[in-house]
């Protein structure tokens, strides 16, 4: 609750900063509702196809044991922790005028694609979203207990009356929270809506308040724009949390899973291809990004090794804050039974980082140095926007212990600190150690805010990446780029394996 | 003594009701047909329901608002009677401290319960390396160390075969023998009751009749009993 | 005692370090990085003043005077360097800069009169190509042309910005007829120029919005030839980057030094290589080797700097309308 609180708080905080230095804001121009238009309808498009693909992907990793499974599960978080400018570079290698993919369809004599417009756009926020989702929908899955599959396998039930009694309750109670969650993602993106939308047509609101920050100046109009942004997010989030019933799944004894059904040659072979596909869309451009990093690597400088550590050091921390402020809010959450409050974790990803790095700024300016607190603001900013995916995790993860153990925890006498010690702590280690993960590669590879507040002793490494493209040495940003991936998604391995590792009964 | 007086629980239409004075040191079987509401009678004594009327008292005191922790008795469940994350040493040490921190002096305890029960030389292992009957006698150990003067239980050895069944409620009868612990038990089977119960409380129709001696019971019993034991 | 000791030092460090006047230049990131002026610079001004320069980098030259914009009066900056003609006029309205009595023997391409602030660099804005490519020779024959292009927005961006200025400077009313011609020729719109010459780099594009002197980069840094600038006959726009001190500074005097120090030969010659732009006074030893190789616009357009704010509202709508056709 307090948690909840210091959210909404930091949020308002900076909104507070922003107006007490605006002046009156006036209407919103018919430019303004363009960019309200293409955002939303971007991020529906974007949001229903991630889901709708992630299905097949989730359903197949769910049911096949093979090797390097546990590898594929890793690597197809990967795109989702690239900063912007790295992902896009690495889908142009693939899909781009002179890439992967036109180079064959031009040795077949056949007609190019360009990756330019609403599609491009869509496509690549698929890119950015479609392992989220799949994350999400695995872990739904493997929530479903064993014994719900030894009935099936017993029941001998087609693959469509296993569908109807088994995954489709699952999917209704899973889907409209993942695709909310996306929804609002891809309500903020701004580079990638302008960089491969094709020019003005693709503005979105961020850009809107980019401008209004940066050239016009006028808070005013930021502060409303960032509002709008809110609003529209909240609303996604109200309605796909909280007019829903989110129930959480069955507890099934802890024991590993294992599946009797789906053992169809078309089955399989349907899983072996959307495994594939999903493999090739999302490692493609990842491919091309290690590819031209590699080269790189001789070139780049040692400040970026600098930044790297004041990356993971700044990931560290937001990574402690995520914890503060996801525990109490996801017991708080748990204990309701309502996803209301789930909707404030997605306000902290909806808020424009800019709007809230320069409130921060005008909040603080008067008391502090403002470069002397860029890593902890930086750390508090990377951590909200890694709220929403931990409180997704934990919440269903603190139900399902209570549901399971509260009994015997409430005659044992087990409450406050003690409780979490002995129970809820080491039941969510798996969770924890997946938010932490994503909390940290999230932080790893984010611009956002430190660019306001940075100087050069600072930067942190998408920023010096930033720097060197900025000063045309294009290898070297590759090579720090491909730093910057493999830092990532270590940090992300790391925290997920140290959640799982020994984890007894699991 | 605890007493139940004009004790209503209601869930949703369902309803039971249940005035009864029962003695410590005595062991008590509840019986009644499947849905009659025994589970719910042992969940809102133990207050895991809430009651929709009437009050529950222990020597007198009212603890009808008392939180679970804070009443003096302890329940088994049918599953869930030992944290998977945590060893046996854990699991029986969190009987005596909720925040685990034990002193010199609880560990022997918790080392004697476990020894107790046979369980000796597991103390460091994690409950899934353990078989059900040895997973049972650890969460006797566990009660055993709680020392409270009402045991509850909500059939933990369900799962169990006769000869371990049997076994366990040996072992269940010996302890509260010997901490002076009062019992009550649900079980389906005659045998049981004839075995370890003393007293028997019938729960049938909304109702959950006042204990009368289990010889009695099961050897004259009124029609609804007789329809449901068959 | 260990503590007291260590506590002492610092406050003496502390002190002495206090004695040295410290300089505080606000400036934009590029500058500031290892590769980057910012270093040399420091180091040469240091030895010459005898005080602790400190640069403090953020973002471009546009989040530089938003930056500015929010700490107001209160800045503890007491030069800024690195604004650009595009943002004079936005940068005096805030009342924050003070006049300098700093002049030189400017090398620009039009005479220099402002008062308050001190160009130190400057250069055109071109579209930069592989040198293989049959570049056009204006913007009508571009839009004329297949050639694919990419370009900045000139809401996120300075060169976007120059780019809008370029084609209202040069065509006046035709400017939005000019951009619905560019319309088929623009791949994409991008957010800053990191992203867009990344783009062109990776192919995406035959021309890509940059500077005339981005070819010395490749030439001299990468030894690579192949980049070329085209020459458009309309003439090019101009980007003069300047620097100026607050008024509110508490070292007015060596805010002033370090101008005239921009403007220096130790400050010059610097430039070049390290910022790619051409030095505002030409350095004794004069440009370094390759930059003879530099296209050189026939004819150089800026609109003065007063005229930018209106104008640039009235060019943003004409290129909007026109491209989001």
């Amino acid at each position: 609750m307090a948690a909840a609180a210091l959210v909404v708080a930091a949020i308002l905080a900076a909104f507070a900063g922003v107006l007490s230095r605006a002046e009156i804001a006036g209407g919103l121009s018919t430019s303004d509702w363009a960019a309200i238009r293409f955002t939303i309808l971007q991020a529906l498009l974007s949001a229903a196809i991630s889901v709708v693909l992630a299905v097949p992907v989730a359903r197949a990793l769910a049911r096949r044991r093979f090797p390097g499974r546990g590898l594929v599960v890793t690597l197809l978080g990967a795109p989702f922790i690239l900063p912007v400018i790295v992902a896009v570079l690495g889908l142009l290698v693939v899909f781009g005028r002179s890439g992967w993919v036109n180079a064959g369809l031009d040795l077949l004599g056949l007609p190019g694609l360009s990756i330019y417009g609403l599609h491009g756009v869509v496509l690549a926020h698929v890119f950015f979203n479609l392992p989220l989702a799949t994350r999400l929908l695995l872990q739904a899955w493997q929530s479903v207990p064993s014994e719900r599959f030894r009935l099936v396998a017993q029941l001998d039930l087609a693959p469509r009356a296993l569908f109807r009694a088994v995954e489709w309750p699952l999917l209704k109670q899973v889907v409209p929270g993942v695709f909310a969650l996306i929804f609002v993602i891809c309500l903020t993106s701004f580079a990638v809506a302008l960089t491969l939308g094709g020019g003005p047509r693709a503005t979105t609101i961020e850009l809107a308040i980019y401008q209004a920050f940066r050239f016009d100046f006028d808070l005013g109009r930021a502060a409303m724009l960032s509002l709008l942004q809110l609003v529209l997010a909240g609303g996604a989030a109200v309605l796909a949390l909280g007019l829903l019933p989110s129930v959480s799944p069955d507890a099934g004894l802890d024991r590993p899973l294992q599946r009797w059904d789906a053992r169809g040659g078309t089955q399989r072979f349907a899983d072996g291809v959307s495994i594939l596909l999903a493999l090739l869309f999302l490692l493609g451009p990842i491919l091309a990004v290690v590819l031209r990093g590699v080269a790189g690597l001789a070139q780049v400088p040692a400040s970026v090794w600098q930044a790297a550590a004041t990356s993971l050091w700044v990931a560290m921390l937001s990574v402690a804050l995520l914890m503060a402020l996801a525990l109490p809010m996801a017991g708080w959450i748990a204990g309701r039974g309502r996803g209301r409050v789930e909707a404030i974790g997605l306000l902290g990803l909806s808020a424009s980082p800019l709007m809230i790095g320069t409130g921060w700024f005008i909040l603080i300016n008067p008391w502090a140095d403002p470069q002397a607190l860029a890593l902890p603001v930086t750390a508090l900013v990377n951590a909200m926007m890694a709220l929403p995916f931990a409180l997704r995790s934990l919440v269903p993860g603190i139900r399902d212990v209570l549901r399971d153990y509260g009994r015997l925890a409430a005659t044992l006498g087990l409450s406050g600190w003690a409780l979490w010690r002995w129970l809820i702590l080491p039941r969510l280690r798996p969770r924890l150690g997946f938010a932490a993960g994503l909390a940290a590669a999230l932080s790893v590879g984010d611009l956002g805010v430190i660019a306001l507040f940075a100087d050069p002793d600072r930067a942190t490494l998408p920023l010096q990446m930033y720097r060197l493209m900025g000063a045309y040495r294009m290898e070297a940003a590759a090579g720090a780029a491909l730093i910057l991936l493999s830092l990532a998604l270590l940090v992300f391995w790391v925290f997920d394996r140290g959640g799982r590792w020994h984890h007894a009964g699991t | 003594m605890l007493e139940l007086e004009e004790l209503l629980i209601r869930l949703g239409t369902f309803e039971l009701r249940a005035t009864m004075a029962l003695r410590e040191g005595r062991r008590y079987a509840v019986i009644g047909p499947s849905g009659a509401g025994k589970s719910s009678l042992l969940n809102a004594i133990c207050g895991f329901l809430p009651v929709a009327g009437g009050s529950v008292r222990v020597k007198g005191r009212d603890i009808t608002a008392d939180p679970p922790g804070q009443r003096p008795m302890t329940m088994l469940f049918q599953d869930n009677n030992l944290f998977p994350h945590l060893t046996l040493r854990q699991n029986v040490g969190l009987g005596l401290r909720p925040n685990l921190r034990l002193t010199a002096e609880d560990e022997e305890l918790v080392a004697a319960a476990l020894a107790r029960v046979q369980l000796g030389d597991h103390a460091e292992k994690l409950p899934a390396a353990l078989s059900g009957g040895q997973q049972s006698r650890a969460a006797l150990a566990r009660v055993l160390v709680q020392a409270r003067p009402w045991v509850l239980l909500d059939e933990p050895f369900a799962a169990l075969g006769p000869a371990l069944r049997a076994e366990m409620l040996d072992l269940v009868e010996n302890l509260v023998a010997e901490t002076g612990a009062g019992l009550l038990m649900i079980t389906h089977s005659p045998e049981d009751v004839r075995r370890i119960a003393e007293e028997a409380i019938f729960v049938a129709d909304g109702r959950a009749e006042a204990p009368m001696s289990a010889a009695d019971l099961l050897n004259d019993p009124p029609p609804a009993l007789r329809v449901y034991l068959g | 005692m260990k503590y007291l000791a260590l506590a002492a030092g610092l406050a003496g460090a502390s002190a002495a370090y206090a004695q040295a006047p410290e300089l505080t230049v606000y400036t934009y990131d590029s500058f500031v990085a290892d590769w980057g002026p910012g270093p040399a610079i420091e180091k040469a001004f240091e030895e010459e003043c005898g005080c602790d320069l400190n640069f403090v980098g953020m973002g471009d030259g546009a989040a530089l005077l938003a930056r500015l914009k929010l700490e107001g009066a209160r800045t503890d900056a007491d030069v800024v360097l690195g604004l650009d003609t595009s943002l004079i006029a936005a940068a005096k309205e805030t009342g924050l800069f003070q006049e300098s009595d700093v002049s030189a023997q400017y090398d620009l391409p039009i005479a220099w009169d402002d008062e308050v602030f001190v160009p130190y660099d400057w250069g055109y804005f071109a579209f930069v190509h592989e040198d293989t490519l049959d570049a056009p020779a204006n913007f009508r024959a571009l839009a004329d042309s297949d050639l694919k292009i990419v370009i900045q927005d000139p809401r996120s961006s300075t060169p976007g910005l120059g780019l809008l200025m370029w084609v209202k400077q040069a065509y006046g009313d035709e400017a939005p007829a000019i951009w619905e011609g560019l319309a088929d020729n623009i791949v994409t719109v991008t957010k800053g120029w990191s992203e867009a010459y990344g783009l062109f780099l990776e192919g995406e594009a035959d021309m890509v919005l940059s500077y005339t002197t981005s070819p010395a980069y490749h030439l001299i840094a990468e030894e690579d030839s192949s980049k070329a600038a085209a020459v458009f006959d309309e003439g090019h726009y101009m980007q003069i980057e300047v620097a100026g001190r607050l008024a509110a500074s508490d070292r007015p005097d060596l805010a002033e030094q370090f101008l005239r120090f921009m403007v220096s030969d130790a400050a010059q010659s610097i430039l070049p290589t390290t910022n790619w732009m051409y030095p505002a006074v030409m350095p004794e030893g004069g440009l370094p080797e390759g930059f003879e190789t530099l296209v050189e616009p026939e004819k150089a357009l800026l609109i003065q700097t007063e005229a930018v704010p209106t104008l640039r509202d009235e060019a943003l709508q004409e290129w909007l309308a026109a491209l989001s056709r």
